[in-house]
């Protein structure tokens, strides 16, 4: 009656080896590497670059001790961090700019671990210690600057339509428009809902006043894409700082959190975090002769010789010192595609910029202009397009010679030069690296010695029955920390209380088991039945205290934020593998212990005391 | 080894009205202080600056405090930290100084004149995320009484429902009502804690209501009252009940002892929550039970009467 089917030993000893696969790259610890990958989507990293690094590293005498791909960057692993900063250094001076050299540590585990995923649990900032910024968008200030788009947009519509209108207001979320009779009234809302779809119209007909609201679709576009807009500006500059696992995610609808392992120095991260880029548009110069002087070092008064990103490596150009238009004027940089179905940027430019665009294109056809991202006193020439004809109209295109992640790339770096909406930084935490090491030795000794109390306890009361009690309890810490390194999930501070809190609270089972045998063998059932009665009476109970558990958990999961979070994804997976370990694993073991024997005399369950009748 | 000889079943239900009594008196008193007394919010709903710092020596407050005059902050709370080497400095939100401008400050004015000292930890929060905080987490402690409830309610009885509620309310008043006597800092992982006390304890109560709802079934127990069933389950739960919370107290006093002062709040809202979990579900859920007016009725569904034929 206690025994198992086969299938069922197997699938125990299957979860116990896979699991026991997946907790071991915890024990590896870490050893020191560089880790590279592309600062733009045009330019890939892959074999060649492998190559490139291979030779540079063997020229200067630094052997890695392994180098792989993985995903979109390269990880070169070395044996000290002697050698790591001297790679870094070598590996800089060999790619230049367009990558980004981070030093990292990863996990020492054999590779065919790596290769079937199995990885350590990734660490939180309480753990390994870093900067935390949680960081508020300014939707209002986004809104504003579309409503004022929005405004130029008519007044240019109108004005070319020859419609006459008298005043735009503007009153948070919606335009008035003035004019001064029926038909024009009709004239203009006819022209707006052409042009302007997303706005909503509302036309009174006695004042002649034209009321427009934005469509709240467009309004919660906007604010997605104002975030978005902000997360990847924040991206290419947290690159810069060299973060080898930054965490950049949105955090609610206007929030974002920016999580840096490892930096140690806030007032640098907040600096390069908070920094405003600018765009300038200027005029090239193409002349052979001068671009000659300029080449030889001696670059002629009122130019500039500045570097060019193209995907074969930055290259240089000339351009002139006075600037043409600057990113305030640029409204949207969006990639998109031309007439003949080639990739391109859409640039959509103010009312300003519009006529000052119109003018300059109007004067320059067959010369090139140069858009100019800069960043902390750099400057780097985005592109530089051919002016084909004048463009006016605010609406400019981008095309040519490009294919669809380059398209990306420009119209990321246009926009990166006016961020679509200011953002406020409203929490922070900076945690030491010492600090993180001690809370992880801290909440190891908690779990290792709450164990072990627990363990010789069970063992002195339960016996056998004890000890295969702590067994299954450590099964079930061993799944929990295999789920939650194959999850790749966070594990913080409070993460690892969770992780002994649940094994505390999982004990229950067990001892509601063992309890529940001890009675039936008090009330005279023979030891088998027993065990068979008292798994089966226990079963009901440890059903109903474990989902009441969960139903906290998955509320604290839902509603949590921070530490609470971390804290309910870890009780909320330990509930789980309790229940599977607890009944499922130590039946298997009591069914091996004692179900071989046909006639079962006696079981080591503690004493059985009965009452005197 | 059996630690629990026992010969009769004990008459709970008869100290019922002992029990619950105790109970109010302590309830009102942790809402008296509640009121009065108030939690001492940590940092990360209040809002402002906290710096965690460690000396190469032990440290002198007051001269710590001193020195931190000279930030013209006002109100600035200066306490050691577990030990005498760690301090903890709290600074208000204010004026337009972002906070790493703020602890590079602090940190000059403590290092002044050689002081060996390091910056563990810095932590500033907005006024805007506290105050989400406390919706969110009351949010959290409704949602989880009410599925408990409706839980409870199908898998058992209303009455049940009910009272595993009010025992469950009754622990975490009480635990907030400690925090707040004791001016101990209430804190976000602290706030887990008590709603983690919310799910376990109400296990406890679970597992008694298990075991009344099964002695209602057992034709032993046919012609027992209400309250000797009732008195029945508790007792033969009781070692079950000793040996269990026993375990997961020595795992929250391992945290106590050896998980520093992070820990230090989480485990110390547990170890409250765990002793009045056992009593809160022994002696105040199973009395609020039969004064709701508990049959047997309630759990054992009268067989279907045969349809007759009827002239």
């Amino acid at each position: 009656m206690n025994r198992y089917p086969l299938w069922k030993y197997i699938v125990i000893v299957v979860a116990l080896i896979v699991a026991t696969i997946y907790t071991l790259p915890n024990f590896f610890g870490e050893t020191p590497a560089v880790q590279i990958s592309s600062s733009r989507q045009s330019i890939p990293v892959d074999t060649a670059l492998m190559g490139r690094i291979e030779d540079a590293l063997k020229a200067n005498k630094l052997t890695p001790d392994g180098m792989y791909l993985d995903g979109s960057s390269l990880k070169v692993r070395f044996k000290d961090t002697d050698t790591q900063i001297k790679a870094r250094d070598v590996i800089q001076q060999t790619l230049g700019d367009n990558y980004i050299i981070a030093l990292n540590l990863l996990a020492a585990s054999p590779t065919w671990m790596s290769q079937i995923k199995a990885n350590p649990m990734f660490l939180g900032l309480d753990l390994r210690g870093g900067v935390h910024f949680l960081l508020q968008v300014d939707m209002k200030a986004a809104l504003d600057k579309t409503m004022e788009r929005y405004s130029g947009d008519i007044r240019r519509e109108l004005k070319n339509k020859q419609v006459r209108y008298g005043t735009i207001t503007r009153a948070g979320n919606t335009l008035v428009l003035q004019l001064r009779d029926k038909e024009t009234l009709n004239n203009a809302a006819d022209i707006i809902a052409r042009q302007l779809p997303t706005l909503t119209q509302n036309s009174d007909d006695t004042s002649y006043k034209l009321t427009l609201t934005l469509k709240p679709e467009e309004i919660t576009r906007l604010q997605s894409d104002a975030v978005k807009q902000n997360i990847t500006t924040l991206h290419n500059r947290v690159n810069e700082l060299g973060v080898a696992e930054p965490i950049i995610q949105q955090a609610g609808a206007d929030r974002i959190v920016v999580q840096l392992p490892g930096v140690q120095d806030t007032a640098k991260a907040k600096d390069i975090l908070g920094r405003t880029a600018t765009l300038e548009v200027r005029m090239v110069e193409d002349d052979p002769a001068k671009m000659a002087e300029a080449m030889a070092g001696n670059v002629p008064v009122g130019y500039d010789l500045l570097d060019e990103l193209t995907p074969r490596g930055p290259t240089k150009i000339l351009v002139k010192k006075d600037v043409e238009l600057t990113g305030d004027n640029i409204n949207d940089a969006q990639p998109g595609f031309d007439q003949n179905g080639a990739p391109a940027v859409n640039i959509n430019l103010d009312s300003a910029g519009a006529s000052i665009f119109r003018q300059v294109t109007g004067e320059n056809i067959g010369k090139r202009m140069a858009m100019i991202l800069v960043e902390k006193g750099k400057s780097e020439v985005v592109t530089a397009p051919v002016i084909r004809s004048e463009i006016g109209g605010g609406r400019v295109e981008i095309s040519g010679s490009m294919n669809a992640a380059e398209a990306n790339d420009v119209a990321l770096l246009l926009r990166a030069g006016s961020l679509a909406a200011p953002m406020q930084i409203i929490e922070e935490r900076t945690i030491g690296p010492s600090l993180g090491k001690d809370n992880i030795d801290k909440g190891f000794h908690s779990t290792m010695w709450g164990f072990a109390a627990i363990a010789v306890f069970m063992f002195i009361y339960y016996r056998v029955f004890g000890v295969i009690s702590a067994l299954s309890l450590g099964c079930n810490l061993l799944f929990l920390v295999a789920i939650l390194s194959m999850l790749q999930a966070t594990l913080t501070l409070p993460g690892i209380a969770a992780i002994a809190l649940t094994l505390g609270m999982a004990i229950d089972s067990n001892v509601l088991i063992n309890e529940r045998i001890r009675e039936e063998l008090r009330h005279g059932f023979p030891p088998a039945s027993a065990i068979q009665a008292g798994y089966q009476h226990a079963w009901a109970t440890i059903i109903d205290s474990n989902v009441t558990s969960l139903i906290a958990g998955l509320a604290l999961l839902i509603f949590g934020s921070g530490p609470v979070r971390g804290f309910a994804v870890v009780h909320c997976l330990g509930i789980l593998t309790s229940m599977f370990s607890s009944v499922f694993v130590s039946r298997g073991l009591v069914n091996l212990w004692y179900g071989r024997k046909r006639r079962l005399a006696s079981i080591s369950i503690g004493q059985i005391w009965k009452p005197q009748q | 080894m059996e630690f629990f000889r026992i010969k009769r079943d004990i008459p709970f239900m008869s100290y019922g009205r002992l029990t619950t009594t105790i109970s109010l008196v302590t309830f009102v008193l942790a809402v008296v202080f509640l009121v009065i007394r108030g939690l001492n919010f940590s940092v990360e709903f209040t809002g402002g600056t906290v710096l965690e710092v460690q000396y190469a020596q032990a440290a002198e407050l007051s001269d710590v405090r001193h020195r931190l005059d000279k930030l013209g902050m006002g109100d600035v709370a200066v306490q050691n930290l577990g030990t005498s080497r760690d301090v903890m400095i709290r600074l208000p939100n204010k004026g337009n100084r972002s906070s790493a401008q703020l602890s590079e400050q602090v940190m000059q004015y403590l290092k002044d004149g050689n002081t060996q000292v390091d910056l563990r930890k810095v932590e500033f929060i907005g006024p805007q995320v506290g105050q989400e905080l406390v919706t969110h987490g009351l949010t959290a402690v409704i949602l989880v009484c009410i599925g408990i409830m409706i839980y409870l309610a199908v898998r058992f009885e209303w009455r049940f429902a009910v009272a595993a509620i009010i025992a469950n309310m009754h622990d975490v008043v009480i635990i907030l009502g400690c925090f707040a006597f004791f001016q101990w800092e209430f804190s976000l992982t602290v706030l887990a804690g008590v709603l983690a006390v919310l799910g376990y304890s109400v296990n406890e109560s679970v597992v008694v209501f298990d075991r009344i709802r099964e002695n209602f079934r057992k034709p032993a127990m046919r012609g027992k009252t209400v309250a000797q069933v009732i008195d029945n389950a508790i007792t033969s739960t009781m070692s079950r009940t000793i040996i269990t919370h026993g375990s997961t107290e020595a795992m929250v006093l391992s945290m106590l002892i050896f998980g520093g002062a992070a820990l230090h709040g989480f485990a110390t809202a547990l170890t409250i929550g765990i002793i009045f979990g056992i009593y809160s579900s022994v002696l105040v859920a199973s009395p609020i039970v039969m004064w709701l007016g508990l049959s047997r009725e309630n759990l054992i569904k009268p067989p279907k009467q045969k349809q007759e034929a009827v002239v």
